[in-house]
């Protein structure tokens, strides 16, 4: 079945099937920082806005997203990359695989709640692992992050 | 899970009538857990676009369309205060923001699911159903029946009984899910005792609840009695979160302190 879906932006008519996961049509449709982890809603780096809202695209249908705006790495490239200097700064960056979707949600969680506390920001980041850093430095980086640009 | 057909309904009707049509037929709620599920559905019903996803507050209670999801009840300000916010707390540590998102509370309380955290608050609160044929009918009498499964869920009523409430799980991680869950509400007429994830679905201790309701003081001797008698009568079973064993103990212990903070 053909969907109609906003990703970044643009509106694509795309096909896909009626049991197929958001994840799936996303990386098939070469959105390639929406990564695949535990495929089972627990790692948090198959992270995707929808609507603004952070969601686990892997546990998400495609045929639900119609009418809904989404949002991958690729359209929030400006703010990701602010956001990744900040993670440079504090040592927070190892192998980077989780950092996409990271970004993601740190972008939804300063939308969402005005001057999180410490405690805030993890019980907003919780869903999103690293297997790296021990996050410290994360949280580091996304304090300095906020104050800068709040 | 496989889906061989998916229809965003316009109408209850027209849901009904899909529903109705074939015996795999099924409901789509948020769909997050469906990949745990190895069934064919012949024709998935998605009620998004039925305005479903509203929380509406009343002088006597919270009506909670089924498709609210997690998050937004989570964030609903009356909710964090209503009986010490044990709806709140029962949600903010159900995995992480990206599945509460997508969650709904019409999914998880149909479902039955025995490792909910939201159905064992529920069932101290008074929490009632509305089905769209069956009309309003209680959370304990749903969970403990069959025959509703050709019915849709439309509405959550939670009644706003005064009271001191407290919800207390045990995880093996932040975001997992419980090997076991309690909640325990008391005003000055009741107390109700629930208990979920035994790893089945979540049940009222009733002789407990009947044994606090027969003493006129609330002495430490008869916490403990209680919070025995609890852990005695609740069946539980073992599974890959912990053992019958491990639960009892384990039971003993939540309704104990969740008793002595609804009775200070």
């Amino acid at each position: 079945m053909k969907v109609q879906l906003t990703i970044n932006g643009y509106k694509k008519e795309i096909e896909v099937k009626p049991d197929e996961y958001l994840l799936d049509t996303l990386r098939n449709s070469n959105y390639l920082s929406v990564k695949r982890g535990c495929d089972s809603s627990s790692c948090g780096v198959c992270t995707v806005l929808l609507d603004g809202k952070p969601i686990a695209s892997c546990s998400y249908l495609s045929v639900k997203a119609e009418g809904h705006e989404i949002t991958t790495a690729e359209g929030i490239q400006k703010e990701a990359a602010q956001i990744s200097a900040y993670f440079g700064d504090e040592g927070a960056d190892q192998c980077g695989f989780c950092n996409p979707a990271l970004a993601l949600t740190i972008y939804a969680m300063k939308r969402e709640l005005s001057d999180p506390t410490d405690e805030e920001i993890r019980d907003y980041l919780v869903g999103n692992l690293c297997r790296c850093s021990g996050y410290v430095g994360q949280q580091r980086a996304i304090r300095a992050y906020l104050e800068d640009t709040l | 899970m496989k889906i061989n057909n998916y229809h965003k309904v316009n109408t209850l009707d027209e849901a009904y009538a899909l529903l109705t049509s074939d015996k795999s037929s099924s409901i789509i709620a948020g769909g997050a857990w469906l990949k745990f599920s190895k069934k064919t559905i012949e024709n998935a019903i998605d009620l998004s676009n039925l305005n479903l996803d509203q929380i509406v507050e009343t002088k006597e209670a919270f009506e909670i369309g089924c498709m609210t999801t997690l998050r937004q009840v989570e964030v609903n300000k009356s909710l964090m205060t209503f009986c010490n916010g044990v709806i709140t707390k029962s949600i903010n540590e159900i995995m992480g923001v990206q599945i509460r998102n997508i969650a709904t509370i019409g999914g998880t309380v149909s479902g039955k699911y025995g490792f909910s955290d939201l159905i064992t608050p529920l069932l101290v609160l008074d929490t009632k159903l509305q089905f769209y044929k069956n009309g309003i009918i209680t959370l304990e009498e749903f969970l403990n029946s069959k025959d509703f499964k050709n019915d849709i869920l439309v509405k959550i009523i939670i009644s706003k009984k005064i009271g001191k409430a407290k919800f207390i799980s045990m995880k093996k991680t932040s975001n997992d899910f419980s090997v076991i869950n309690t909640a325990v509400f008391k005003n000055k007429e009741e107390c109700k005792i629930a208990v979920g994830a035994r790893p089945n679905g979540a049940l009222l201790a009733i002789k407990a609840m009947e044994f606090l309701d027969n003493n006129k003081t609330y002495s430490e001797e008869v916490i403990n009695e209680c919070a025995s008698i609890a852990s005695k009568e609740i069946p539980f079973g073992s599974n890959i979160r912990g053992s019958k064993e491990y639960r009892i103990e384990l039971c003993r212990v939540l309704i104990k302190r969740g008793l002595q903070e609804v009775l200070k």
